[in-house]
């Protein structure tokens, strides 16, 4: 049987997968075609979006790249029909094409079934390998057994921090109730960063079976995912997903016919980057203020409504059907001394081949920015990547041939964070990543430590002070100085790494930072009050729609003839750049 | 405004109309204040004041502190929304692709700020930390619909759209 399948993830969706697939259906119905039309999640090529696999007759995978409805027929006829594969469109298939080496460097543990399977079926993620690790645990091994087997892969917390997950479990299962919780932290809140939302989005099995897993090992009965609002598609997969299990008897009462039971029930977040923090996830459950509150007691002695509760991200819970599966020792050996097993990324900016990969740790960033997503986009150079978000940091070109691995990259100051990669070129002013990040800490600062409510407010300010040419000498040590404050006096991970994007920045771009202030410049040309505005007269089309946009009044010039800016005048907005359609106006 | 409010007065009692009976199932259950707030929002569009003191009754939390509940989560409005939302993205790939640049011609088309309406009630513009839609980056959805790689340009044309569509 011939399948048509449409990667329908949110990235895909956003590129229009849906017209697509209704194109497909219409065509599929009106010429009668016995063809399958399926869906799938996110198989990170977010490049070639959108993506459609199409399975032909003689069992032949072909990946089709940037579909739009109009080449559905064309696709329809040439390679259903007459069994032509359309191979200038064909982004993977039996034959080699050159984005290949997009996936010759990757290793796919948690991604494992995404983009491969439809989501919405539960019996596709059984066919994949579903639930066969829940059988194995419940009906093979003791929970301390499982737990031996999380910590002898070494697997360590997917969410940033990197805590051993499997000594994690030890402690939820000693601790002492008789109640305890499994949650799933999935409020993935860093900008640039979208793994969890593919992973639920394409593979919402793995992540519930990994839950279920903890939840023998540890005690617990009742499991809870906290997810972001902003993810409707992966909270309405997950719905799905929970429903089927409940169905096939893998969620509720005598579990696989032993005596465990386990539930898991949703619970969508409401807009709040610190309730990634556990402490303050736990709060927002419970229906309060997510505010974090002081460690220890830690979760796992004393969490949700007072009891023993383990949390976990979702990649981490997404690894655990594997390692029961292969063995602790075969995703072990993957991997460098400190850390195992494989981390996937959500890669951005301006890399030629932006998407969701996994690779084993160890890796280079000069691998994945060079062979997987290969090279900068516009033939310009590489000058950075931010890791970790807003409490990573940024890591410049020359330290390209670090390793992937908790150890390496917590020494450049960054963090491996969960897993977003933003990759600069010389056209992004490092200041202003500095000051993007610390608006969106102190944005999402809750408001409890002092130093982490203002002492981020304070450096913001000097921040734009820089990037409006107000700078001063003594602003870098006072940075520096207010960010050390912050950093010790916070009671959370928000606060304690909210000063990373401006330590990295400054550590190894400390230059471009002085520039801004001593010579009052932009070397990226990104700060609008420290550029000046022309109009290049041979561009310029006499539209006259600059000069509308000014707010002061300084673009001159007859219609249909070159306009011009008089530079006294001028406030240095940036309001033409934005406003003119032909290029015209020009910066430095 | 006051003729459209969701809600009359019964006596010395404030009855909401129209509340969806799904609400009720969280009685009862400890947790269920954001779950009821999201409810009242998903029926409203945001949360009128009415529905605080509704939701206080059955949660049995001071109206004081679910107004704190609220204002602490960005998800939760207070006030109406226009016929279009529009959000802006401003993650991280969107910043480094120019989304500030987006948001000013947003700004400058529709002459309202973040976080304002229209007068005509209908455009309200947000910014959002990310939408999880980085390689389309800059990206703005209005309502449901993804609007990826926009310029200047593009921006307009689809703002127009949306006028012209009513």
């Amino acid at each position: 049987m011939k399948q048509v399948i449409v990667g329908m993830a949110t990235c895909g969706l956003s590129a229009g997968a849906q017209k697509v697939y209704e194109k497909f259906e219409e065509v599929i119905r009106e010429k009668n075609l016995p063809v399958t039309l399926k869906e799938t999640g996110c198989i990170g090529m977010c490049y070639r979006e959108v993506l459609v696999e199409l399975q032909d007759g003689d069992g032949q995978n072909y990946l089709y790249g940037e579909v739009t409805p109009e080449r559905v027929g064309e696709i329809v006829e040439s390679h259903l029909l007459q069994n032509k594969p359309l191979l200038p469109w064909v982004v993977r298939g039996p034959h080699p094409t050159e984005d290949d080496s997009f996936f010759v460097k990757q290793k796919r543990i948690v991604l494992r079934n995404c983009g491969h399977i439809d989501p919405n079926s539960i019996d596709a993620s059984i066919h994949a390998g579903g639930y066969h690790a829940l059988r194995k645990a419940l009906l093979e091994y003791s929970p301390e057994k499982v737990i031996d087997e999380v910590t002898g892969s070494q697997l360590r917390g997917r969410g940033g921090a990197g805590f051993p997950t499997g000594v994690k479990w030890g402690f939820a299962r000693r601790s002492a109730g008789d109640k305890k919780y499994v949650i799933c932290n999935a409020d993935e809140g860093d900008p640039g960063a979208f793994m969890d939302r593919s992973v639920l989005e394409g593979d919402p099995h793995s992540v519930i079976e990994g839950m279920i897993i903890c939840g023998y090992a540890i005690g617990a009965k009742e499991g809870y995912i906290y997810v972001r609002a902003e993810y409707p598609k992966a909270i309405q997969r997950l719905r799905q997903a929970i429903a089927q299990a409940e169905e096939r008897g893998f969620l509720g009462e005598n579990i696989l016919q032993t005596d465990f039971r386990f539930r898991i029930k949703i619970k969508e977040g409401a807009g709040a980057f610190v309730c990634g923090e556990e402490t303050a996830l736990i709060a927002s459950i419970e229906g309060r203020r997510g505010n974090p509150r002081l460690r220890p007691p830690f979760p796992a002695v004393s969490g949700l409504w007072g009891k023993p509760t383990n949390i976990n991200n979702v990649e981490t819970f997404a690894n655990i059907p594997w390692i029961i599966l292969n063995g602790a020792e075969a995703f072990a050996s993957l991997g460098t001394d400190d850390s195992k097993g494989t981390k996937v990324f959500a890669l951005t900016g301006k890399i030629k081949r932006g998407g969701l990969v996994e690779v084993p740790m160890g890796i280079t960033i000069n691998e994945i920015i060079y062979d997987i997503c290969s090279g900068m986009r516009e033939g310009k150079q590489f000058k950075a990547v931010q890791m970790g978000g807003p409490s990573g940091g940024c890591i410049p070109a020359l330290m390209g041939q670090i390793q992937i691995d908790y150890a390496q990259i917590t020494k450049t100051g960054a963090i491996m964070g969960s897993g977003g990669m933003v990759v600069m070129d010389e056209s992004t002013c490092m200041v202003d990543v500095a000051k993007f990040f610390l608006n969106f800490t102190q944005n999402e600062s809750c408001g409890k430590c002092v130093f982490c409510r203002l002492g981020t407010k304070r450096m913001l300010e000097i921040l734009e002070r820089i990037t409006e040419g107000k700078g001063k000498g003594s602003d870098l040590d006072l940075l520096e100085d207010l960010a050390q404050k912050v950093r010790e006096t916070s009671l959370c991970g928000l606060g304690q790494t909210a000063p990373n994007p401006v330590l990295t920045t400054l550590r190894y771009f400390r230059q471009e930072y002085e520039t801004h202030i001593f010579d009052r410049k932009c070397p990226a040309h990104v700060c609008s009050p420290l550029l000046t505005y022309t109009i290049l007269p041979n561009c310029c089309t006499g539209c006259g729609r600059c000069a509308k946009s000014c707010p002061a009044q300084a673009i001159s010039g007859e219609r249909k003839e070159p306009h011009f800016i008089q530079p006294e005048q001028c406030v240095k907005c940036g309001r033409c750049f934005a406003s003119c359609s032909f290029g015209a106006v020009f910066k430095d | 405004m006051k003729a459209s409010e969701p809600w009359e007065r019964a006596g010395d009692k404030i009855r909401l109309q129209g509340f969806n009976l799904e609400l009720w199932k969280y009685e009862g259950e400890p947790g269920s204040l954001i779950p009821l707030l999201q409810a009242a929002q998903r029926d409203y569009s945001y949360i009128p004041e009415a529905a605080i003191h509704y939701i206080s009754d059955i949660v049995g939390i001071p109206p004081a502190q679910i107004y704190g509940v609220i204002t602490f989560y960005t998800q939760f409005r207070l006030k109406p929304l226009g016929k279009y939302l529009l959000r802006i993205c401003n993650g991280t790939a969107c910043h480094v692709n120019g989304s500030k640049l987006m948001g000013q011609v947003i700004e400058d088309e529709l002459g309202i700020g973040v976080g304002q309406t229209t007068e005509d009630g209908f455009f309200t513009v947000q910014s959002v930390a990310c939408l999880g839609c980085c390689s389309l980056s800059p990206v703005m959805v209005i309502n449901e619909d993804t609007h990826g790689r926009l310029d200047p340009r593009k921006i307009r044309k689809i703002l127009k759209s949306y006028q012209s569509a009513g």
